[in-house]
């Protein structure tokens, strides 16, 4: 339980820390600190597979998206003043998007058939189990991800190429 | 004529040869000759004067200095030589005793942990590799994606070790590094796929174990390289390696005559030396990864063989793949930024996902096992991984005829 509190502890404290900082590459690496809690948490909870996924997806690629978007878009500083709203503006959709959040996910946790007590997540969570139930139930979420990814990246593809005709 | 007479010619000589030469021109021209001459004697004299230098105080310095370099050292104070083996023992003397600077306008903490973290996923990647029958120090049942999940790791550091710098070059340098490590990172991953997909797990130390047997009364491995797909995927996984693992021909990231050392130009002592164990121990895990996934791990080659110890054959494996890094190092020239982005779009991708269809082909067939359904099985693996390469290649690299320079005359 110290374990789990000090993960939480984790996760929770450097995400505070990067939405606190005004250096938006120092709030964007403490926000892999916090994604990497979390794949942490996923370890302690026994799902090997999640976790790695975790940190190969998030803290290997979407940190670098982030981060290159960062670097590459950013002409001299960042205008603060344009992303200061007024304070109860702040706080009205702070409260709105958190609760909207927490709302979803906890519906899905109330709407989803927990085992009892017992029996720990390493036993079902196999990677076979994730393999069997990607590839047969949600078979057609998989194929149609497939396809808007690729759609996505084929468009990525024209855009970059579109500005201008290589010579070669 | 007196001895003094002789002496005084011999001082004379160039005066006299010069004359000799002069008088066979009509009298007009030797005023002009005369000078022509003595100059061309003085450029030639000192052009000459110039090349015997270059090599005479390179034999200087190197007898004055006179220090065991690398094939020469041994052990401090006695005649003991070691073969140079005691060399690494002083670079890593020389490299903890040097200033460690850290530019005034970098970021203190992350310029501080970049090495830290590049150290730490390197060596976390080399936990789940099986070293020996008994050796494996981690054993996961999702080992090949902890691997990755490891490496990915490394790629943070690379950016922090470039940001943190706060130095234009260490930024560009960094971008660089990230780009070809995240290109390279897609054929290494889609070239390891096939060998999951046909033995149905991600466990290293299962992977191994699928590749314990022999055909042929002991003499063919059933190692996943001797399989079309399997040599297929090999060879994709070893180029992409040496991208990932910044090695020659793909060492771009520390061009120094391009970008002085990318990432690593404000790094210097201990921090820099960081820096290269981490790429050589990645270089390990990498080629570690290989063996485990292609070249059978630490099985022996003939059945006959198994009785020597299985780490044996493991490091002898790893050594070889060793090698083979440095060969290619010493044989390659370095490639171009556009160069090594198109080799890793336009044809290892394209490439490793026909080799995907190729393993899924091989898993279907798995059945014919009469001799000439074996045959026809081999026909078609190969002729589906060797078509999109020829067809690729002759395509993508047949038409660069002489080059062109874009920004250069």
């Amino acid at each position: 339980m110290i374990l789990l509190a000090a993960i939480a502890f984790l996760i929770l404290a450097s995400a505070l820390v990067a939405v606190s900082r005004r250096n938006l590459i120092h709030a964007a690496l403490w926000l892999v600190v916090s994604w990497f809690g979390v794949a942490l948490f996923f370890l302690w909870a026994g799902a090997q597979f999640i976790g790695f996924v975790q940190v190969l997806v998030y803290v290997g690629a979407v940190s670098m998206i982030m981060l290159f978007a960062m670097l590459l878009t950013r002409q001299g500083r960042v205008p603060v003043e344009m992303l200061t709203l007024r304070a109860e503006k702040r706080i009205a959709s702070g409260v709105l998007l958190v609760s909207a959040v927490f709302g979803v996910i906890a519906g899905s946790i109330l709407g989803t058939d927990l085992p009892g007590e017992g029996t720990s997540a390493a036993t079902l969570v196999t990677l076979d189990r994730i393999g069997e139930s990607l590839m047969n139930d949600h078979a057609i979420a998989l194929l149609t991800m497939g396809a808007l990814l690729t759609a996505a990246l084929i468009g990525a593809v024209y855009i970059a190429s579109s500005g201008e005709e290589d010579a070669s | 004529m007196s001895p003094t007479g002789v002496w005084d010619a011999i001082d004379r000589a160039p005066i006299i040869i010069r004359d000799a030469l002069v008088s066979f021109l009509p009298e007009a021209w030797r005023g002009l000759a005369n000078d022509v001459l003595v100059a061309a004697t003085v450029a030639i004299l000192f052009a000459t004067i110039f090349a015997l230098l270059t090599i005479l105080e390179r034999k200087g310095l190197a007898r004055i200095q006179n220090r065991p370099g690398p094939n020469r050292v041994g052990i401090p104070f006695t005649k003991i030589r070691l073969g140079g083996f005691g060399q690494p023992i002083a670079d890593a003397i020389k490299m903890i005793l040097k200033e460690d600077i850290v530019p005034t306008s970098a970021d203190k903490v992350l310029h501080f942990i970049a090495p830290v973290i590049l150290i730490l996923s390197t060596l976390l990647s080399l936990a789940v590799i099986p070293f020996g029958r008994h050796l494996l120090p981690l054993e996961l049942e999702a080992a090949v994606l902890y691997f990755f999940a490891a490496g990915a790791i490394s790629e943070l550091a690379v950016f922090t070790a470039g940001w943190g710098s706060h130095n234009k070059y260490s930024l560009v340098g960094a971008m660089r590094a990230l780009a070809q490590m995240l290109s390279y990172e897609l054929p290494l991953v889609l070239a390891i796929i096939p060998v999951v997909m046909l033995t149905g797990t991600l466990s290293t130390s299962a992977i191994v174990d699928a590749q314990g047997s022999w055909s042929l009364g002991g003499f063919i491995p059933s190692w996943h390289v001797l399989t079309p797909w399997g040599f297929a995927s090999f060879a994709i996984f070893v180029v992409a390696s040496f991208a990932e693992a910044n090695r020659s021909p793909f060492d771009l990231p520390e061009a120094e005559s391009e970008i002085i050392a990318g990432h690593l130009t404000e790094y210097s002592g201990f921090k820099y030396a960081l820096f290269f164990m981490a790429e050589y121990f990645g270089m390990c895990a990498l080629a570690g990864l290989g063996v485990t996934l292609f070249l059978g791990g630490w099985h022996a080659p003939f059945a006959a063989l198994e009785f020597l110890p299985s780490w044996f054959w493991f490091f002898a494996k790893l050594f070889m793949m060793l090698g083979l890094f440095i060969w290619v190092r010493g044989t390659l020239p370095r490639m171009r930024m556009d160069q090594l982005t198109r080799l890793a779009w336009k044809l290892m991708v394209p490439l490793s996902l026909c080799n995907l269809a190729n393993a899924a082909f091989w898993h279907l067939a798995a059945d014919w096992t009469s001799p000439g359904g074996l045959a026809l099985r081999w026909v078609i693996s190969i002729a589906i991984i060797a078509t999109p390469f020829l067809l690729l290649s002759r395509s993508l690299f047949g038409g660069l005829g002489p080059r062109t320079y874009r920004y250069a005359p």
